[in-house]
Formats: C-alpha cells, structure tokens, sequence
C-alpha cells in the first residue's frame, strides 16, 4: 500500500477505462455548459426583449414573439439537462460496471494469503460504495467542477473587463483560498480515507457477528458483541463529523473571502464613481456578474470535497487491483497428457509470507513420495503443519522451498486450470455454495447430461450422501447459505462427493469422516477404498479407521516427515506414533492385533431422517 | 443569491445495494400483507402491500428524526437564516449604488461606511452560518445513521437461529451498508436542499404576489403539472428502486460467499463460472442504476420545463396587460426575474425528491428486517436464576421447525444436576435438537423444558446464557487475538483466567508455539489456525465460561487423540459437579459419562449407565463394539 498519490496520479489512473468514453463525456460538458449558459442568457433575454421592444409600444405580434423566444430558449434549457444525462449516465455506469467486475475477477484470482488478511466487509465497501462514488463524480463531479469553473473564469473575465480595479480586489481574495484549498485537500483526503476504511471494517464487523451468530448465541455474548459494534460505528461517527467539520471550514472560508473581496469592492467601487473613475453603469454591470459568479463559487467547495472522496476512492480500489497476485499460470506451461498420479514432495519448505524472521519454517523440509494410485495417510498432532501441506497441492499457497511434482511434472508448471482438475480437495470445515446440492456436487466436474447423472449418483453413494434424493426437491434442493441447512455431517459427506464427483488424479482431504458417526464412516470408508484404487490419495487421518483405508502412513513431526510405513509397522516402531493415534486406554490398545475390518451392520434409518 | 448553474440533478445517487431474491421463499405463506422480510425480494407489490411497505419506511425515519428534533429543527433553522443573510447581499449592494453614491457625491461618505460594513456583516454571517448548517447536517444525519445501524445490528442478534439460517449474511450486510448509505445521502444533502429551496421560493413567490396577484396565481397553476408529473416519478421510481436494492443484495450476497468460500472457489475452479454470473449480476444492477437515474432525467428537466414554460405564459398574459396599459413595463420585467428566479430551486427539490425515493425504498427493507419477531422470545416477567444447579426437565416435549413435521416426538426426560450424559444416535438422529433445545436455540413445540424447575422460556436471558453454555462442531473464530477469542467466554476475565483456561483444555501449548502466543492474529475464518486448533480455543472458551450446564455438540470432532485426550482429563476436572450433555460420534467421550442416552428418530430408545448398556444387546451394545473395532 503506497499511502499518498498525488490527486492528479490517482484521478490519472482512471485513463484507461475513461478513454474509451471521453467523446461521451465531452459532449455531456457540452451540454452541461450549454445549459448553464441559457440559464444565465433568459433573464439578459427578457431584458432586452421587454426594454426594447415592448417598451416601444408594441403589437400583439411583438409579444407573441417575444414569448416564443422565451420559450424556445426555455426549451433548450430543458433539454440541455436531459441531454447532458443521456450523453453521460451510460458509458459511465458502463465504465463502473467494467471497473467493479474487474476487480472481483482479480479479487478471485488473489491467493488465499490475501484473502487471509482482507475481510470481506472491506472487500465489499471497495466493490461497492467506491466505485459508486467514482462513478459519480466522474458523472457529475467532473463535469460540474469543470463547467462551474469555466463560468467563475469567463464570470472575472468580464469583471475584468468592465473594471479591472474592482476584478483585481476580487481576485486577490483567490490568493488566500487556493493556499487554504491545498491544506484542505490533504486534511479532507486523509480523514475520507480514514472514513471509508472505517465503513469497510464495520462492515466486516457486520460479517462476522452474522457468521458467528451461533458462538454468539451460545455464550450469550450478543451485547459485548453490540457494545464493539457500537464502538466502531461511534467511532465512524466521530470520523464522519470531523470530515463535515473540515468540509464546513473550507466551505465558510470560500463563502467568505469572495463576499469580503465584494464587500471591499462595494466601498472603492461607489468612491471610484463618485470620483468619476468608474461609470454607474460600470459599477452595476460589476456587480450583476459577480452576483452570478457567487453561486458558481460556492458551489465549488462540495464539488471539491466529492473529488477528493473520489481519489480515494479511486486509491482504495487501486490498492487491491495493484495486489500481485504471486500463484499464475506458468508462461510456457506443461501439459499432462495421460497423467497417472504419482506425487512426490522434494525438500518442501513453507512458511507464510507475514511470519516472523525468527519463526522456524511451518514446513520445514517434507520429502515424501506417493505413487500413482498410493493411498497415503497422513498422521500427526493438530498443528504440526497437515493441512498446511495438502493446501499446497492444488497451490492454495506456493511452497517457499523445493518442489511438489506430478508424474515428474513440478505443480507451478502445470497451468492451475489443469492443476487444479487433476486434484481435488475435501477441507474439513466444508464450503456449500447456494446453488442446488446437484451443482455443488457437480462443481469440480465436466460432464454433462446423463453422464453427470450417473457421476452425481455414484458420488453422493459413496459419500454415503444418499439423503440428498429425499430432500424436499431431491438433488435440485438448493443449499448453502440461502437454502436448507445441513447439519454438520451431511455437510461433510456433500463435501466429499464432490470431491469424488471431479474424478481426480490426486485427491487431497483433510480429515474428510470427523463428522460422521462410526457407521456412516465405515459405509464410507468401503465405499471409498474402491474408487481410491485409481486415485492417488494423500488423506489426514486422526482415527486409526481413517488410515484404515490406506496403503501407507506418513507421520509428520514439527513440519518434517518423520517416518513411513503400515500402519502396524508403525505401531510397531514409532513412540511418537503410538502417542498420535492410539486411544485412550491399554485395554484398546490390546485389541489393536486384531485387523481393522468390521462387517457389522448397524441397523440404520438415518436416510428417512435426513 | 442564486446557482446560476442549472444541471445539479447529475446522476443521482444509486446506492442501493440489497436484497436477494430467492426463489424458493414462498410468498403465499402470510397472504397479502408483507410482514418482516418474508417478499422483500418481490419489486411489483399490490397497491395495500406497497402501501403497508411504504408508511413502514416513513414510520422508520420518523423513529429517527424524533429523538433527534431539536438538532433537525436547529439545522433547519440555520439553513433558513443563512439563506436570509446571502439574499441580503444584492439588496446591500443595490443601496450602496442608489444611496450612499449620491450620498458620496455630496460629500456625506457616511451612508458608504455604512453600505460596506453592512455587506461585511452579512457576509460573515452567512459564511459562519453555512459552515454551522454543514455541521449541524452532519452531526443530525451521524446521530441517526448510528441510532439505525445499532438497533438492526442489536436486532439481527435478537433474531433467532431459525431466521438466520434463512436469511443470509450477505443480506444483513447490504441492509446494513448500502441501505444504510442511501438514507446517508438523503440526510446529507437533503435537508439543506429542501429547506434552503423552499424557503427561497417561499420569498420569491411573496415576492411576486406584493407585485401583482395575478401572476402570483399563474405560477401557482404551474403547480398542477408539476404534482402530475411527481406523481408519475414518484410511481416509477419507487419500482426503480425498490428493484435495485433487490438486485444490489444479490450482487452483494453472492460478492460475500465468494469471498468467504474463497478456498473452494480455488480448489474446483469456479472462478469462471462465478465471474460470468457476477457479471450478471453487476449488468442488471448497472441496468436498474440507469433506469432510476433515467427517470431523474426526465424527472428534472420537465420540472426545468414546466418553470421555463410558465415564465413565457407569464410573459404572453404581462405582455398583452402592457398593451392594454394595465401594466408597467418595469412591472412585467421584475415579475418574469421573479418568475424564473422563483423555478431555479426546482432543480435542488428534485434531487431532494430523488435520494428521499431512494432511501425510501431502502427503509423498507430495513424496516422489514426490523419488523422480523424473533420467533425465540424474551420472556416477559423473567425469572432470575442466580445460583443454578443444573437439573433438566422435558415434560412432554414435542419439536417441529416452524409448520414442518415433527422432528422430536411427545419427550419425557429429566437430568438430574451434575450428571454426564453421553448423547449417543446417528447422524441426523435428533441428537443436535436436543441440544438445541436446551440452549433455547429454538423453544420447544409443545411441552415444557425446563431448568432447576424454570421454563426455560421465563429464564432471564442473561441468567439462562450464563447457566447453559454450547460448544458446537464449527468453532468459529473471530478477528482479533487467540486470547480475544477464548474471553468470548467471559468477556471480564483476566489474561490469568484465560491461560488458565487454555492450559485445561490442552491448548496452551499449542498457542504459546504461535508467532505471538496469545496475542496472535487468528486471522479471517482462522486461516492459520486448524481446525482441530479452533475446537480448542473454542473449549478454551467454554471452560472459561464456567456454566452449570455444558453442551458439547461434537465439539471434540477434528481433534487428533492426543488433544483429545487432554481434553478429556481437563473436561473430567470441569465436569465434577456441572450438569453436561455430550454429543460425540467417538464413543471415547463416553468412558467419562455417567449416563448414555440412545437417540433414534427423535426418540431416547436407551438410557443407562455406559457399562450397563455396553453389556447388553441393544444399539449402543452395536455402536460400541463397531467403534472399538475402528480404532484398530
């Protein structure tokens, strides 16, 4: 985050997306101006029109007329309004549009650590409320500060003309208000900035008390967790009212100066004329056009304060946008053609970006090999680094050391699109997207029509997640946020058919059974094993009837590897092992001779349940 | 004093965000009245609905202004007053020329000294007078925005879990931004607007009468088209808007579960698909945006053309009185200034009338959420429970979510204090309800549930909260420290009491080998952290919270044994003499229990001690050796 582009850098990177529409936008000045110059023509017109003509005695003929310019400059007027609208609201609306999907696309491809220290409140105030506000400036904000500065030039311009003493007077009071203007625009940009980055952390406040409203519930924490929300909205407020303070200032003083520099004028000017240095005529003409050029004036202070609050709006979205995004596509990338699985860690190496200099390596050298269609377990204490290493198989975050390969293809060559079809993840705290249980189940796949029928049955019957076909609409029962909750071990089960659905090379879970009960995981379980034959599978297990399904176990300790083998091999020579995985008391521990397999069948409706 | 720059109306503001329209929401439920935030997706609403939506949002901002009159009366007046102050400086200036330049002349500078300082006067006054209207808006809008932003935030933690579990996050997050933003620009600029406009065409129009009624009421007729033309705008545009605070919630809800689910999204590749439906999403909203501000666009420039037309018909019938000698020439000039000068506020009233739609339209949402009755209720004449033991009754309790079937068939089941009870059933048994039950997630059916013979539903909250505490199976996290989210628990205890609590649950180890031990960021969702890790800060919490009852809702699932087994030795100390109910598919948990409930469709089909029932034939018996034998 650079902190302090100049306005003229921040409103610059506009360019590319205004390019296109500046036709659009000049022609809305035009207008925009045009309007504003028929405002200030009618009175001059009626004037002349009344004085001139019908004032000379005229007919019925001469009022019919005068009326009909009336009103067709009237018209005009009208129509400029509407014009300058037409001309503007489309490409800019456009322009907002393209800027805002950008950004979520970019927000898509940005790793997982951004994602990790972004919430989504302030993700959500850049995506929305800024862009909003850039839209409008660049709607209106520009045009008028554009326009409205015009008529104050063209307003002295004639002052000068008609008095050139009485202009310089009213000039000099610029002096004072372009020093004052620049101090406002670095006090006034930095509390916006400070606002709209409060607003965006409110809103992730807003966020998490919705998605932890359960752990809110239970612990009857609602009012704490009230009294921090109206913390921070009070102290938004405070922000919010220092910024209309500093905006009140600024708007007093460009009130002010000019009407002093009038009231300045107002005395040389009657002693100018009563000394014969300045006509009557003069000094009222003066004064008429510095009348129409106080409105202008004024209303520069808000047209100001709006382009300040657009710059950094315009900083906040450039600030995501500017995020690199460190895991790409390879520039010349690898294709596997007939890839068969087999997955070997060399010296892998993982710490995470923000870590500390004097922290160890979260993954600290994991060599590790699986082959194609290997089932491998993968054991360790909670926090030893399990989850870690299978996020970066499918390059949820780069490794920071050695290589992960695919049938000796390293992970950063493949394109992620391939990548990331070739693997598939199960996460032990499950995602469902609001969308039908058919789409989320289906979402790592490619098939269609019958052919997805036949892999969304066969998914959701190993997962053992037949529940889904007796939901109220079967398959196309949407879940997920907006639809039916789940409860936690359905959630899980749709996780993993999903996962099953993508037909993977390499399949990734992360401790994919703890929800479910011990039936259940065993139907899984065998339901799994078959499918797994052909799947090289890298599995965290934290129950001996998870790594039942495995060919091999890995033990990981303190972010190494630290032994391979059977699971009684294991057993056998491992303390560290045995301190892992095996349960609670000695009387378990004696039966550990007998084989792992149980053929009991537990009388079970939970299906008719669900 | 006046703008002399006519195309203020500029694109109006579109804030909207909100809504969400979900297909599946059933809207014959409640007939035709639109109650809470059942329909708020619907745009096209009978005329009785539209009504009932419409005065719901008025008596919302009228809740607001109230306990905020004197300071809205004070902004208004401040508006008034500096609006007389600027007018003032023309009429100065016309006495300087007309009086104290003759008066110069004759040598008597006086009149000038006069001229000027009064000019000064009024400068300053309607400088200092601006800049107090600027602040006194904001101080007024601030006040409101925050009154409105507590109570839906103190409302949607008042909702129960059942409206949660319908009513996503993205949408309390809309309502609560962008909502709130479309009432902020109304309040901003439209007060002043409002009042310096009218006032302004209050003058001007007194003006015009002291000159000549008859004109006077000319320009009052133009009043009739402009009613008409309101009226069309206001019938259009409440549409506009309603439907684009639908569409921005969509956008909105579907941004915040991309950006929650993120992970996901990578692994299966929806980026793609997501982005094309964003898109979407984004043109609709882009498309109603211009819709509104369309209808502003010929909103704005007919009420420019009704006033243009008017000053040529003011002409047309002053022009022909000069003609017939009834009018001076002076006379019709002043009065066709007048009569433009009157128009010129028009543009201010008509965005004034454009962001007032909008937040309209914006508080009917609100309003709707606000309206929504938390189907779990306080009670009214709360029974206090200082000391509780922990014993719990279900007499006859039946369970069934909202209309829906029975989910918990008639129960009979007391728990007497300090037990252990192991819940013990398949998944989707009816284990979780009972649960559910007892930490009033939701109130029961039928029956009575109760605590030391209290329903549960006369329990003071806070009593009840601080008595019955659950751990559930998601351990969700908040931003802030580790040690912020084990005092979750006990929001006033010390760092002592929360490294003691860590130390129970096993998880001090762990916390101390972070980066900055306690004080760690956890980060959004816990990203750095497991999720074994945050089963245990969440314990941390529960055994921080000391209650008399303990629900454990499979609260141990992603724990490796090791951890497990430490929990289990810190939960032994805890349970001594509390009340714990415990859901856990590893039957490890059970060892510990005095009593194991069997669930089944809802219904306890054993109860025993672990050793009785291990030793028979029953389900549990099953259960039990299926287990051991998983643990090969």
């Amino acid at each position: 985050m650079k902190n302090q582009n100049t306005l003229w850098e921040s409103l610059g990177r506009l360019y590319p997306h205004v390019r296109p529409i500046i036709p659009r936008l000049v022609l809305g000045l035009l207008c925009a101006l045009g309007a504003s110059m028929m405002a200030l023509a009618i009175p001059q017109v009626l004037r002349v029109l009344i004085n001139d003509a019908l004032a000379e005695g005229g007919s019925a003929r001469t009022v019919w007329v005068a009326s009909g310019v009336v009103l067709l400059l009237g018209v005009l007027e009208a129509t400029f309004v509407a014009l300058r609208r037409q001309f503007v609201i489309t490409p800019a609306t456009t322009v907002e549009t393209n800027m805002r999907t950008s950004f979520y696309r970019h927000l898509q491809n940005l790793t997982i650590e951004f994602h990790d220290r972004w919430g989504s409140g302030q993700l959500l105030s850049r995506a929305m409320s800024d862009l909003n506000l850039m839209r409008r400036w660049m709607a209106f904000g520009l045009i008028m500060l554009v326009v409205t500065s015009l008529t104050v030039v063209m307003g002295v311009v004639i002052m000068f003309f008609t008095s050139w003493v009485l202009a310089l007077i009213f000039v000099a009071a610029a002096v004072p208000l372009m020093i004052y203007g620049y101090r406002f625009r670095t006090s006034y940009s930095r509390v916006s900035r400070k606002s709209q980055d409060q607003a965006g952390d409110l809103a992730t406040t807003v966020e998490e008390s919705v998605h932890g409203i359960r752990v809110l519930k239970a612990f009857g924490r609602s009012r704490e967790a009230l009294e921090d929300f109206e913390e921070q909205a009070e102290e938004l407020r405070r922000t919010e009212i220092h910024k209309a303070r500093s905006l009140a200032t600024f708007s007093m003083i460009v009130t002010l100066l000019p009407e002093l520099a009038l009231g300045a004028s107002l005395v040389v000017g009657v002693t100018l004329a009563a000394s014969g240095d300045v006509t009557i005529g003069a000094l009222v003409a003066f004064f008429a056009t510095a009348a129409a050029v106080a409105g202008p004036v004024e209303f520069i202070g808000p047209l100001l304060a709006m382009t300040f609050t657009a710059k950094t709006a315009i900083d906040r979205h450039y600030e995501v946008m500017e995020s690199e995004n460190t895991i790409t596509d390879p520039e010349q990338p690898i294709h596997l053609d007939a890839p068969k699985g087999e997955v070997v860690f060399d010296a892998v190496h993982f710490r995470y970006p923000d870590a500390q200099d004097d922290a160890g390596d979260v993954l600290d050298g994991i060599d590790l090999r699986l082959r194609a269609g290997e089932t491998m377990a993968l054991v360790g204490v909670t926090g030893c680094g399990k989850s870690t290493l299978l996020q970066l198989v499918p390059r949820l975050y780069d490794l920071t050391g050695g290589s992960i390969t695919i049938d000796g293809v390293d992970l950063r060559s493949l394109t992620l699109t391939e990548l990331r079809s070739l693997v598939a993840v199960a996460f032990e705290d499950t995602t469902l997207f609001s969308t039908s249980v058919r789409d989320n189940v289906l979402m790592g796949s490619d098939a269609t029509g019958a052919e997805a029928e036949r892999i969304l049955a066969e998914a959701l019957d190993v997962a053992q997640a037949q529940f889904a076909h007796d939901l109220p609409d079967g398959v196309d029962t949407l879940i997920g946020e907006e639809g039916l909750s789940l409860s936690g071990g359905q959630r899980q089960r749709i996780a993993l058919a999903r996962a099953i659905a993508a037909r993977p090379t390499v399949l990734v879970l992360d401790d994919p059974l703890s929800a479910l009960d011990v039936a259940t995981e065993e139907r899984v379980e065998e339901g799994l094993r078959a499918m797994l034959r052909s799947t090289t599978t890298l599995i965290v297990a934290h129950r001996p009837s998870t790594v039942a399904l495995a060919d091999h176990v890995a033990l990981m300790r303190d972010g190494r590897i630290a032994d391979v083998g059977t699971h009684s091999e294991l057993l056998a020579r491992s303390d560290h092992y045995r301190y892992v995985i095996a349960s609670l008391d000695d009387e378990e521990i004696a039966q550990l001779g007998r084989t792992a397999v149980t053929g009991q069948t537990v009388p079970d409706d939970e299906e008719a349940l669900a | 004093m006046s703008r002399t720059t006519t195309t203020p109306g500029g694109a109006p503001r579109d804030r909207r965000p909100r809504r969400t329209p979900k297909a599946q929401e059933t809207p014959a439920e409640s007939g035709s009245t639109s109650a809470g935030v059942l329909n708020e997706d619907d745009v096209l609403l009978d005329r009785a609905q539209s009504k009932a939506v419409r005065s719901r949002s008025f008596r919302l901002l009228g809740s607001l202004i109230r306990p905020n009159r004197r300071q809205f009366i004070w902004t208004v007046l401040l508006v008034v007053v500096s609006q007389a102050a600027r007018v003032a400086g023309p009429a100065i200036i016309a006495f300087g020329i007309d009086r104290a330049l003759p008066a110069l002349i004759d040598g008597d500078p006086l009149m000038l000294w006069v001229a000027g300082g009064t000019y000064l006067l009024a400068a300053v006054l309607a400088a200092v007078l601006t800049a107090g209207y600027v602040r006194a808006t904001a101080q007024l809008s601030q006040s409101m925005l925050l009154d409105l932003r507590v109570r839906v935030f103190r409302h949607t933690q008042r909702l129960s879990l059942e409206f949660h579990e319908k009513y996503t996050s993205g949408r309390i997050i809309s309502r609560q931004t962008s909502d709130l933003e479309a009432l902020r620009e109304l309040l901003d600029s439209g007060i002043s607007s409002l009042a310096s406009g009218a006032i302004f065409m209050l003058f001007t129009a007194a003006t015009i009468f002291a000159l000549d009624w008859r004109t006077g009421f000319l320009i009052l007729a133009a009043a009739v088209p402009m009613f008409f033309l309101a009226r069309w705008y206001q019938k259009h545009s409440q549409i506009a808007y309603r439907e684009s605070r639908v569409v921005s919630a969509k956008l909105i809800v579907h941004f915040i579960e991309t950006m929650t689910g993120i992970r996901a999204v990578k692994a299966f590749r929806r980026e793609t698909v997501n982005a094309e439906r964003y898109d979407e999403l984004a043109e609709d909203y882009r498309t109603v945006t211009v819709r509104s501000i369309n209808l502003n666009g010929v909103f704005q420039p007919g009420l420019v053309l009704i006033g243009n037309v008017t000053v040529a018909v003011v002409l047309v019938f002053g022009g022909f009185r000069v003609l017939g000698g009834s009018l001076e020439v002076g006379a019709l000039l002043a009065l066709l200034l007048y009569s433009k000068r009157f128009f010129q506020p028009v543009d201010q009233m008509a965005m004034f009338y454009n962001s007032f739609q909008s937040a309209a339209a914006a508080l009917e949402k609100v309003s709707g959420l606000l309206e929504e009755v938390p189907t779990v209720r306080p009670p009214k004449n709360p029974v206090s429970l200082p000391d509780p033991r922990g014993d719990i009754d279900f007499h006859d309790v039946q369970f069934r979510y909202g209309n829906g079937p029975v989910v918990l068939p008639t129960l009979d089941l007391s728990i007497r204090a300090g037990q252990t009870v192991a819940l013990v059933g398949q998944t989707g048994a009816g284990k979780s309800t009972l649960a559910k039950l007892i930490a009033r997630f939701y109130d029961v059916s039928e029956g009575r549930l109760t605590l030391d013979g209290v329903d549960l539903r006369e329990l003071a909250p806070a009593d009840l909260r601080r008595a019955v505490v659950m751990v559930t199976q998601e351990a969700f996290l908040f931003s802030g420290s580790v040690a912020d989210n084990i005092a979750v628990g006990k929001p006033e205890a010390g760092r002592e009491e929360i490294i003691a609590a860590a130390r129970a649950v096993g998880a001090e180890e762990f916390i101390l080998e972070l980066p900055e031990g306690f004080d760690t960021d956890v980060n959004k969702r816990g990203g750095r952290v497991s999720a074994g890790q945050r089963q245990l800060i969440s314990f941390a919490r529960a055994f921080l919270a000391d209650p008399a009852v303990l629900i454990l809702d499979e609260a141990t699932s992603s724990l490796d044994i090791p951890s497990e087994r430490l929990v289990q030795e810190g939960l032994q100390k805890l349970l001594g003499n509390r009340t714990a109910l415990i859901i856990a598919h590893r039957l490890s948990t059970v060892a510990i229990a005095d009593r194991v409930l069997v669930v089944h469709d809802g219904r306890v089909v054993e109860d025993g001690t672990p050793a009785d029932l291990i030793g028979g034939t029953g389900r549990f018996a099953t259960l039990h050796a299926a287990w051991k034998d998983s643990l090969v």
